[in-house]
């Protein structure tokens, strides 16, 4: 039986020196880099000591599919391919991950809404597959730009849900992901969401962990359920399954396996919190008034928040990091003191609100919004403004482009 | 004026490399210790369609991400943007800030007399130059255009260096560079204009050089002024 312990301090075949994740994470020297979202994907796959990537080209993840490619040429990355569709993509993750091996993809948009039978079966498989979501939009007329809704279809699946707001977390995140989802007790996919261009295209600051050190390799025999052996197929599961039977015992077994797929979204919870340190961020939450966002709405709320500033308004911020597990207990907490509550998203629905509103009590402080969507930008302007024109404060007309 | 952010769109067409200036430029303010961010914004990528970037320089972290709405300094890459409406906005200049600049690439007048008289309300400078003209006469390909762009916005604002200029094409360049499909075709267009890859830096950074000297020029004769850092510290 592998014991990854062992390995550490050990050398890959790359040269890297395999580095207790804390200790990567937590202590060694960062490096300050100029990259865009996609090239930080990369760098943190140069870490990761990936097994599997396979790529399907959709914007806007196209380039981190292909740079990902590119690290599989020098050696990175066990073995990578393309799929025939996402569809494909995301079966032939499952099959990579039933084989025991550490599996990453991305995808986007209409990509993550094909592949979408395959989540809750991911899920319900215990298959800790990591899959970065670039989220753009999913509707027709076609759209490539940036747009939330299809996080809202994920969060029901059964697999942790993540929402970035920068290269930064992403680069940090899809390091300590790989932590929180091969825990034992947790063995689930990970959805890495990040808001598609305005992370993936921006060129921002990273602080990148030296390339030498690597994450322990994938173990996976601490799955809770036994990895595919094809000496040994689980045939029961497979050509037998209980859905063929029409009696108690098959409900009861899907239920109770439905509710553990659930409590072990739950038992992520520390592990998140440990590895996140804590599944929200915070400042200033004894304003009354407080942005609660997740993703680039969260930027553009620090933005607004500066605006206001200048102009008087004191006002919080509430960073939603995990949207699955849901930060229940430490949304409450935080709101506490909060007369308004405005809830900034990059979708028509307004998903996050709704979730928020159903966690809170008196959920009439919430303002869903303000929100855009179909790729539309949300100038800390229009934050600004929704909250003025809430408090009865004069505000300015807005004069936004096509006027 | 002098300002915390500077907020730069560029607004160009498809294959024109709007969205490496403006990363060019993010990547220049950041070596010059700098807070910079930058990102492009297109529909389908192909030639001659509208495609933006922006690029915001400050003193302070930059979290605005996405389209510029606001902008300080615009510039217009091709003509096509003002004349044919190949545009985000209409018109270009929608959003633009008061006391902004808008840098043209064209060797002609191409506002109306409505477009003169609000951006003149608005108090906005409007600077031309003839980009493309730049870049044949001095890198020997209009695949330069960005360069003679990227001179001009440097040359009247000054918020980046020359040096830093240099470095940051030598980053973006000077490396193996994997984008998009289109993106890496263009980067084996523009190196095969140039015998040497030494040649292509060296005559880029003239062409910036070159536009850089001339926007320095007029900003100085128009008495024009439009700084990042802080507004306190200065009065």
């Amino acid at each position: 039986m592998a014991d990854i312990h062992s390995v550490i301090g050990t050398k890959n075949k790359k040269g890297q020196t395999y580095t207790d994740t804390w200790k990567l994470m937590n202590e060694a020297p960062r490096t300050p880099s100029f990259f865009t979202g996609s090239e930080v994907i990369k760098e943190a796959l140069r870490r990761a000591s990936c097994d599997v990537m396979i790529a399907y080209p959709i914007t806007p993840q196209s380039e981190a599919a292909a740079l990902i490619g590119e690290l599989f040429a020098e050696g990175y990355i066990g073995d990578y391919f393309r799929g025939e569709s996402e569809f494909a993509v995301m079966s032939q993750c499952a099959g990579a991950a039933f084989g025991g091996a550490r599996v990453f993809t991305t995808t986007a948009g209409p990509g993550t809404m094909r592949a979408m039978e395959n989540f809750p079966m991911w899920s319900g498989a215990r298959l800790p597959i990591q899959m970065i979501v670039t989220c753009r939009g999913i509707n027709s007329p076609l759209s490539i730009q940036p747009d939330t809704l299809e996080i809202a279809y994920l969060l029901n699946t059964g697999m942790l849900v993540w929402h970035a707001e920068t290269a930064q977390d992403f680069f940090d995140w899809i390091l300590k992901g790989y932590m929180v989802s091969e825990e034992p007790d947790v063995h689930l996919p990970l959805a890495l969401c990040c808001d598609g261009f305005f992370v993936t295209h921006t060129k921002d600051v990273v602080n990148l962990t030296p390339a030498d050190m690597c994450l322990p390799p994938y173990d996976p025999y601490r799955s809770p359920v036994p990895c595919m052996d094809m000496e040994c197929p689980p045939v029961r599961m497979m050509r037998d399954p209980f859905v063929m039977k029409s009696n108690y015992i098959s409900y009861a077994t899907h239920a109770s396996w439905q509710q553990e797929i659930w409590a072990a979204v739950e038992r992520s919870r520390k592990h998140s919190i440990h590895w996140l340190n804590g599944l929200i961020d915070t400042e200033n939450t004894d304003a009354e008034i407080i942005i609660v966002a997740s993703g680039t709405a969260v930027s553009q709320g620090r933005e607004a928040i500066r605006l206001l500033e200048d102009e008087g308004v004191r006002c919080g911020l509430v960073k939603v990091k995990t949207l699955r597990p849901w930060p229940e207990e430490e949304i409450r907490e935080a709101t506490k003191n909060a007369k308004h509550i405005f809830v900034p998203e990059f979708n028509v629905t307004g998903w996050l609100a709704k979730e928020i509103k159903a966690t809170i009590s008196n959920p009439e402080r919430v303002h869903a919004g303000p929100r855009v969507c179909g790729g539309m930008t949300m100038p800390p302007e229009i934050i600004v403004s929704e909250i003025k024109t809430a408090l009865g404060m004069k505000t300015f007309s807005l004069a936004g482009r096509g006027s | 004026m002098i300002k915390r952010r500077l907020n730069i769109r560029m607004s160009g067409l498809g294959g024109q490399g709007a969205v490496t200036a403006a990363h060019v430029l993010a990547m220049a303010a950041n070596r010059d210790g700098k807070f910079s961010i930058s990102n492009p914004f297109f529909g389908a990528e192909k030639r001659m369609a509208p495609a933006e970037s922006y690029c915001r320089i400050g003193i302070e972290r930059i979290y605005d991400r996405g389209e510029l709405v606001f902008p300080d300094v615009i510039q217009v890459f091709h003509p096509q943007v003002i004349t044919m409406g190949k545009s985000y906005t209409m018109p270009f200049y929608s959003g633009v800030k008061e006391g902004g600049l808008v840098v043209i690439n064209s060797d002609q007048e191409l506002l109306s007399t409505d477009d003169i008289e609000r951006l003149k309300d608005l108090n906005v400078k409007v600077f031309y130059i003839a980009g493309t003209e730049l870049a044949i006469e001095v890198a020997g390909t209009e695949l330069s255009t960005n360069m003679s762009m990227i001179g001009s916005v440097a040359g009247i604002t000054k918020c980046v260096s020359m040096e830093a200029l240099d470095g940051a094409l030598q980053e973006r360049f000077g490396k193996k560079f994997v984008a998009s499909g289109g993106t890496a075709s263009l980067d084996e267009a523009i190196k095969k204009k140039f015998a040497k890859k030494e040649m292509l830096l060296a005559k880029n950074l003239a062409t910036v050089k070159a536009a850089y000297d001339i926007a320095s020029a007029w900003a100085e004769k128009n008495q024009y002024e439009l700084r990042v850092g802080n507004p306190a510290v200065a009065a």
